[in-house]
């Protein structure tokens, strides 16, 4: 079924083949791996300006305000003059602070964030690895990053920093367990750990659709976890900026800051991206069941659409947490980790294995 | 070497771990610091250092006649401007025995509430803010601007006012004046419930504020905690109540007690405020009488000699004024009792043992304007 969809290996087969008539085939690897590289720079610099620029936008929306507006038609240039603002800014040094690791985090937690994208599906056939343990290896590369944030805190020689660091290394620690059991929920229906098959497995209808209420609570625990996970509001404990001034990268200036600060963008985008991916069907299209004509209609939309449609619009639930809710204390926080979120994933776990065995879902 | 002093020095286990919150920070904008104790994430103790924008300001009033002296008031708590400045015209009035027309009387009570949903907006904003719920910050001031435009239609400025002159008024207010009030009241009615919504009903705010900071009436009477901090411990303190100026004895109104004497008891207090001080300016609005903006004054102001003491109700708590006059046109010697400097000092109190996002709702619940601790 669905053989409207456009399948990007046709694209990239053609290029391979081009490519092995011109050369031998280690070169062709080797040219293969700069375009990809290429290709994923590319995409990381115009997602981070756009994610910027959304956030900037949805956050006017929500305070009755207008946004950027001056610098381009809409202040779409805008998040480009800060960026050349934030590269001609100066790179504070700061006293006994412990220069190697202080330049060393900005790095780990930008070449983590990095590292997520290669395994996502963004659409049909389009994906740098398919792991088979792809959803696996998303969870293990985002989550070093807390690394990076500890390293950053520690090394600044600044007690706001320190302190920010450990809020942020209890944090994400803890909700990493939830995130895990929540993706867990799907992996048991789908049977695999791949996330093209994942994707594959939802071609006659989205898993929150299909895995009946236990899809629908480990989605919500997925959303809570992750957005906690990324350090974004309301979990923004880790740089709360009116009680640490800015948490772990209270003392970066200039591009060391952006790096942290797209960083989070990235970091947001590849939750969103995960979720839409387990949860919501990936690149499928909107299928149900045994429709056939429904089903080939939606098909036309193309799946790179899908994909890109359905993140955005995790990223803008997670955009309207953090413009609408308070900041969480950090006890409240581990508390609705280990006493609410951990305990209801356990038990949904078990019984979403019991509806797997039983072959009650569709 | 002795086990007490391996604690004490080798693993630094007795050591307090003291951080500065300010001057530099966020939420003391920049002219206080909180030199705070941590053990952990908790709050051992706290120490408030102030004195960053201190401008000596009583010292300065011994230089000034009493009309100048007005323009120094509003610089205090400047988001109390217009009560400041009343506290000051008042004691003359009142030194003097000078009869102020009724219509200086009601434009002055309906220019402190104006003033006071003004403050309790900004200080809705800010709360918000230091809890992390950034939103609510363009809402507060959205409708704040709204007042702000009427004052500045009738008097030029929009937050340092100084309208009030001993014996009435500047000069009379705009035409608009009433007009705008009334549209001001019928649509703050519609946007105060927007408050509600977005923030005092969010599961995570109420979980934020409720039994945190914690203080009994003896701690408020015995630090002089007044206005809604104090009446948020059920400490009966209203001066509009207690001994009534202006138009205040002529308008029905409650005085706002709760008895939860927490964070969360001193926020329901402001909020109900704003409905109170809507309601004033109901009362107040259509009845202004005609007549002059002000009293015949001498145009020189001396005081006779003597001690002249009054007391105003402004946003924040109780305002005193003390003067004493060797009879020139300057005093010898002004004291203003100013509420943010005794609700400050109260903060160890009701700190201490609680977590540093706590510290900073705290801080926030007690709605300290820093100006007028230092003055």
């Amino acid at each position: 079924m669905s053989s409207n969809i456009y399948d990007f290996s046709t694209l990239t087969g053609s290029i391979h083949a081009w490519l092995s008539g011109l050369m031998s085939t280690g070169w062709v690897t080797f040219t293969e791996m700069v375009l990809v590289g290429l290709a994923f720079l590319l995409m990381y610099a115009l997602l981070g300006l756009f994610l910027v620029y959304a956030e900037r936008k949805v956050c006017a929306f929500m305070q009755n305000r207008v946004g950027p507006n001056r610098v381009g038609p809409y202040g779409i240039i805008q998040t480009i003059a800060d960026l050349i603002k934030l590269l001609m800014k100066e790179l504070i040094p700061i006293r006994k602070s412990d220069p190697l690791l202080f330049n060393l985090a900005p790095f780990i937690v930008i070449i983590c964030s990095f590292l997520a994208l290669a395994a996502l599906p963004y659409a049909k056939g389009l994906q740098a690895i398919d792991f088979n343990i792809g959803v696996f290896y998303v969870m293990a590369v985002s989550s070093l990053s807390v690394v990076g944030i500890l390293i950053a805190g520690w090394s600044s020689n600044s007690k706001y920093s320190l302190i920010g660091a450990m809020r942020s290394g209890a944090q994400i620690v803890s909700y990493e367990l939830s995130v895990g059991l929540s993706l867990l929920a799907i992996v048991v229906f789908a049977g695999t750990m791949q996330l093209s098959g994942i994707v594959e497995s939802q071609a006659d209808g989205w898993w929150i659709f299909k895995g009946h209420i236990p899809a629908v609570i480990s989605f919500i625990i997925f959303l809570i976890a992750s957005t906690a996970e990324i350090n974004r509001g309301p979990f923004d404990l880790a740089e709360a900026e009116s009680e640490l001034t800015a948490g772990f990268h209270t003392e970066y200036s200039g591009i060391k800051f952006a790096f942290f600060f797209l960083a989070e963008y990235m970091n947001m985008f590849i939750v969103a991206a995960l979720g839409a991916t387990v949860f919501l069907g990936g690149w499928m299209p909107f299928h149900v069941g045994h429709w056939e004509g429904f089903n080939n209609i939606m098909d036309y939309i193309p799946s790179v659409v899908w994909f890109f449609s359905k993140t955005f619009f995790l990223i803008w639930v997670i955009m309207w947490f953090k413009w609408t809710f308070p900041r969480l204390r950090i006890d409240q926080l581990l508390t609705l980790e280990w006493k609410y979120l951990l305990p209801i994933s356990l038990f949904n776990i078990v019984f979403i294995a019991f509806i797997v065995l039983m072959g009650w879902h569709f | 070497m002795s086990e007490e002093i391996i604690k004490d020095v080798i693993i630094g286990e007795n050591e307090d771990y003291i951080i500065n919150m300010g001057p530099q920070h966020p939420s003391t904008h920049g002219v206080l610091r909180f030199e705070v104790c941590l053990k952990g994430e908790t709050v051992k103790y706290l120490i408030p250092h102030i004195g960053y924008i201190h401008r000596g300001i009583e010292k300065m009033c011994e230089a000034n006649t009493y009309p100048q002296i007005i323009h120094l008031t509003d610089r205090m708590d400047y988001l109390s401007a217009h009560m400041n400045n009343e506290a000051v015209c008042l004691l003359v009035e009142d030194a003097l025995q000078v009869e102020v027309p009724e219509r200086v009387k009601y434009i002055r009570t309906i220019l402190d509430e104006l003033n006071r949903i003004a403050s309790h907006q900004l200080w809705w904003c800010a709360f918000g803010m230091d809890l992390g719920a950034l939103t609510s910050f363009f809402y507060g001031l959205r409708d704040r601007e709204h007042i702000l435009d009427i004052f500045e239609e009738s008097f030029g400025s929009r937050l340092l006012h100084s309208f009030v002159m001993p014996g009435g008024l500047m000069h009379d207010v705009h035409p608009n004046f009433q007009k705008r009030i009334k549209e001001f009241i019928t649509y703050f009615r519609k946007k105060l419930p927007e408050y509600d919504q977005l923030l005092t009903g969010n599961v995570i705010f109420q979980n934020r504020v409720k039994g945190i900071g914690h203080m009994s009436k003896e701690t408020a009477i015995g630090y002089g905690v007044t206005g809604p901090s104090g009446r948020g411990s059920d400490y009966s303190c209203d001066i509009r109540k207690i001994a009534p100026y202006g138009a205040y004895d002529k308008v029905q109104f409650n005085e706002i007690l709760e008895t939860g004497c927490d964070t969360w008891a001193r926020y329901k207090v402001r909020m109900a405020e704003m409905w109170e001080s809507l309601s004033i300016l109901e009362q107040l609005v259509d009845n202004i009488p005609e007549g002059d903006y002000t009293a015949k004054m001498k145009p020189i102001i001396k005081l006779p000699a003597g001690e002249y003491f009054q007391r105003v109700e402004t946003a924040r708590g109780e305002l005193a004024v003390y003067a004493v006059s060797d009879g020139n046109k300057s005093p010898l010697r002004m004291r203003f009792r100013t509420p943010n400097f005794s609700n400050l000092f109260v903060m160890n109190e009701i700190t201490a043992g609680h977590k540093i996002a706590d510290l900073i709702a705290i801080s926030g619940s007690l709605d300290l304007v820093i100006p007028d601790i230092d003055r």
